[in-house]
């Protein structure tokens, strides 16, 4: 009820005059994002085409900014290590367009304006960006990219491809993202049933993937994720051999979430690990 | 009669006079002895050409002192006729006196009257019709006759006082209120001859006299017999079927009891007498009404469960909380009415118009006054608890919470004021005038201003973050899933970050957004002068449907029940479905709808420029 008090008595005066004593903490927890991540070549190929960036900001202080998180997953393909960089060159030029238009700015200044891009505006130009790149640097290269910039609870995700960003509360995994994959198109078309998809032998043909031409069509999704809830970003090395059921479990079972991200990856290899296998785990403070 | 001394007291008003520089005389509309009826063009509406009807009458008496009788009985008169309200009674927007003048501004109602209509009918008018409008006359009388303290009989029903309107409504025209200021002459008599009964002669006012002339006004309809060519008191040696076979006797009875000598022997209310009308088979009939021309009659089947009417335009949204309809009006009332019947409760007058949607918290009614001041008036007795001055007009609609109301003036600040004792809490300056209503969440408040900043303001009046648009942010923000959304007069609809005021998406109509916007299960439902209402997919702004309305959509939509509820300036109420955007309903009103709907009770109330509240059915 401090807002209350406030309220009725005008501002505050400033506080926190007197600095907190040596080795004592101010506040017991301070404002962090609570983010793990883990990539692993799996049990069968012999490199790792995903790539995997996590960018956690926070800033305490007068008019102080929420806690900033920028999480990515790609998950390459292409021969002649074409897959990997890909993914990374993905990765890397979507974090630089949406931390120089978004975060950066936000230093400087707490007014946001309409002369500048909306959040989705950025991430849509972030992941076309990244197309560009990869459709002129890597030849025969292709991508999946999943970005997710987190504001305080708030997630926002543009995507394309086939990894997937996922809401993971109590009891529950919910799929947030799309799976542009041509199985899936073909399920939504109903020229598949979901049985017949599991044994579909172009599991993994993509019909829309980063770096494929000038053109792309780009995904967004905004989530308000509830306090001490899950956002995970995984590759479909996780997706494809573990269910949701298990995915949910091994988070809910793991008190911390690096360990969880650990706890996955390590199942997903003790079921076969045919695929490289990236996971971020993101839990949202609590309330 | 003799003319008195009074230069230009019997005169008429010429075409242009202009009466208290604000009604325009446009021209004659009626004339009696000591009275004239005009159409006046009303100035104070600027934009558009608003006519009502002004009845000047001139008060003959012959002393000082009984001038000022009769004026006072004016006053009294038409303070009583301004706070009636029904649907078959025109209303009273005005009084004045100027001089021995008098005047009643009243609403302008486009139509025929009845004795004109009998007049142009070649035979008989059917009987459905003649019942359909006598059950209207016994439903405005039996209003009437249960006003407390005490009945108003109305002591002149005739076909040329009944006026049809162009909806096929009965409206009553006349209220006599001429008569006061010459009550006392010898040979005045306050009704007609003819359709007046025995003892009105004698000064009776009993609620029965009504119903004497309803029957006497059938028996006229009916028969094409006008009773004033007659002696008096002879409709016995008229029977309606020698004259008109085609009337059935089950109406020839109603008639015949209406028309009584003895006033115990007539119906003892107008509600009886409508039921004996109603039970009759011609009633089944009735649709087959005189219909007349119908410029603007398009109603899509959607017919009012009452509707009241102010004496100026409606442009704020009405409140309901606990059966009752608070709404404000631009002739500076605030109105308590019964959310059921749409009666009068109380009324509240401010020094300015009210443009501001009140808000009910704690029993208080709480708005804002173009007078600058902000009300807190009692919600069930209207009086007032406490205002609150501010340097600049407010349009800004006040928002309650945590025992604080906040709103915006045009001294640009945002006020947080406590509800019980109306102390200013804190004023947040802005840059420029709060028109805007703010949103109210668990620790911030957010609300626009003129000079385009959306503000983020923390309950110690600090400001939390600022989001700057184009142009002028008139809308007011709504607050869902810690996304805050708001139009711009930039065109733009805006879904900001709570948290950050950090701009998520934008996406662009082609008008200015004053409309402000809904959010139901992820849509976020906004009006644009483009003339559509947009709906918006609230996490990514993508465009879900639009629906063209004829004209700019500034009300707030609200959404109840999968249903869309908004006002559009082409002068419809629209009904669309969720989903798909298709149109469910639309109801005309009589003029531009700003208002923004509220539901509650299965019904939508809702002002329009033609100064009505309506209460739709949902």
């Amino acid at each position: 009820m401090g807002f209350l008090r406030s309220l009725l008595r005008g501002p505050d005066p400033p506080t926190a005059t007197t600095a907190p004593a040596a080795g004592q903490l101010r506040s017991p927890d301070p404002p962090r994002l609570d983010v793990g991540w883990a990539t692993d070549v799996g049990s069968i190929r012999d490199h790792n085409e995903d790539s995997v960036l996590v960018i956690s900001a926070v800033q305490e202080g007068d008019d102080q900014q929420p806690p900033f998180g920028l999480f990515i997953v790609a998950d390459g393909m292409g021969g002649h290590r074409a897959g990997e960089a890909a993914s990374s060159l993905a990765a890397r030029v979507s974090a630089h367009h949406i931390t120089s238009r978004c975060y950066l700015p936000a230093l400087l200044r707490t007014e946001s304006d309409a002369y500048q891009p909306s959040l989705t505006e950025i991430l849509v130009d972030a992941v076309l960006a990244a197309n560009d790149a990869v459709y002129q640097q890597v030849r025969g290269g292709g991508t999946t990219l999943t970005c997710a910039l987190v504001l305080g609870p708030q997630a926002y995700i543009a995507h394309v491809g086939d990894s997937r960003a996922c809401l993971i509360d109590e009891a529950r995994l919910e799929q947030i993202t799309h799976d542009h994959t041509l199985v899936e198109r073909l399920i939504e078309n109903g020229q598949l049933t979901a049985d017949e998809a599991a044994n579909h032998p172009q599991q993994n043909v993509l019909y829309r993937a980063v770096g494929q031409g000038s053109q792309l069509e780009v995904d967004t999704h905004v989530r308000r994720i509830a306090p001490d809830n899950h956002l995970l970003l995984c590759s479909d090395g996780l997706w494809n051999v573990l269910g949701s059921a298990k995915i949910t479990q091994l988070i809910q079972d793991t008190p911390s979430v690096q360990s969880a991200c650990q706890s996955l990856v390590a199942a997903a290899n003790r079921a076969g690990g045919p695929d490289n296998i990236t996971v971020i785990l993101w839990r949202s403070p609590s309330g | 009669m003799s003319v008195h001394s009074e230069p230009g007291v019997e005169g008429r008003l010429p075409e242009g006079y202009l009466l208290r520089d604000r009604y325009r005389i446009l021209g004659l509309l009626a004339a009696g002895g000591m009275s004239a009826v005009y159409t006046a063009q009303d100035l104070r509406f600027t934009n558009v050409r608003r006519t009502c009807a002004v009845k000047a009458m001139v008060n003959s008496a012959e002393s000082p002192d009984a001038r000022a009788v009769a004026l006072r009985n004016f006053e009294r008169e038409a303070s009583l006729l301004a706070s009636l309200s029904h649907p078959g009674i025109v209303q009273i927007y005005d009084c004045f006196s100027e001089g021995r003048r008098s005047y009643v501004v009243l609403e302008l109602v486009q139509g025929k009257d009845l004795e004109t209509i009998l007049t142009e009918t070649r035979g008989f008018i059917s009987e459905g019709s003649v019942v359909n409008w006598a059950l209207q006359v016994c439903a405005v009388l039996k209003y009437l006759h249960s006003h407390e303290p005490r009945p108003i009989v109305f002591r002149d029903i005739k076909p040329s006082n009944l006026m049809l309107d162009h909806h096929g409504h009965i409206r009553l025209i006349d209220f006599g209120i001429a008569k006061v200021f010459h009550a006392g002459e010898k040979g005045t008599m306050i009704g007609t001859e003819g359709y007046s009964p025995p003892e009105q002669y004698r000064g009776v006012a009993d609620p029965r006299v009504d119903i004497y002339a309803l029957g006497a006004t059938i028996h006229h309809l009916l028969t094409r017999r006008d009773p004033r060519k007659e002696p008096p008191f002879t409709f016995d040696k008229c029977p309606i079927q020698e004259v008109n076979p085609s009337v059935s006797l089950g109406l020839v009875e109603i008639v015949h009891r209406a028309l009584a000598y003895e006033v115990d022997d007539r119906y003892s209310s107008a509600e009886q007498m409508r039921q004996a009308l109603a039970s009759l088979p011609s009633v089944a009939n009735s649709h087959a009404t005189v219909r007349l021309d119908t410029p603007t009659g398009d109603r899509d089947g959607v017919t009012p469960l009452w509707r009241f009417g102010s004496e100026d335009e409606i442009r704020s949204s009405p409140a309901v909380d606990n059966g009752t309809v608070y709404v404000g009006a631009y002739d500076n009332n605030l109105y308590a009415l019964d959310a059921e019947t749409g009666e009068l409760l109380w009324k509240y007058p401010t020094g300015g118009g009210i443009g501001s949607s009140p808000c009910v918290y704690e029993g208080v009614a709480l708005f804002g006054s173009v007078d600058h001041a902000l009300y807190a008036v009692e919600a069930d007795t209207g009086r007032v608890r406490w205002t609150c001055p501010t340097q600049g007009k407010i349009w800004s609609s006040p928002r309650a919470a945590f025992g604080h109301v906040f709103f915006g003036s045009d001294d640009r600040h945002l006020y947080a004021v406590n509800v019980q004792g109306g102390r200013v809490a804190w004023k947040f300056e802005t840059d420029g005038k709060v028109r805007s209503s703010p949103a109210v969440g668990e620790e911030t408040i957010y609300v626009g201003c003129e000079a385009s900043a959306l503000y983020a303001v923390d309950m110690g009046g600090n400001t939390r973050w600022r989001f700057r648009a184009r142009r002028g942010v008139t809308s007011s923000p709504a607050l869902a899933r810690e996304m805050v959304y708001v139009g711009g007069q930039d065109r733009y609809v805006y879904g900001v970050d709570a948290q950050s005021g950090w701009l998520v998406w934008r996406y662009r109509t082609g008008g200015p957004v004053i409309s402000s916007p809904a959010v139901d299960d992820q849509v976020v439902f906004v009006g644009s002068a483009d003339g559509h209402l947009y709906a918006l997919n609230a996490e990514t702004g993508r465009l879900v449907w639009r629906h063209a309305t004829g004209s700019q959509v500034t009300s707030s939509p609200v959404v109840f029940n999968h249903r869309v509820y908004f006002g559009s300036v082409d002068g419809y109420v629209y009904s669309l479905d969720t989903e798909a955007g298709d149109l469910r309903w639309r109801f005309q009103t009589g003029g531009p709808v700003t208002s923004s709907p509220t539901a509650a009770h299965g019904l939508i109330y809702i002002g329009s420029s033609d100064r009505y509240v309506y209460a739709l059915p949902a």
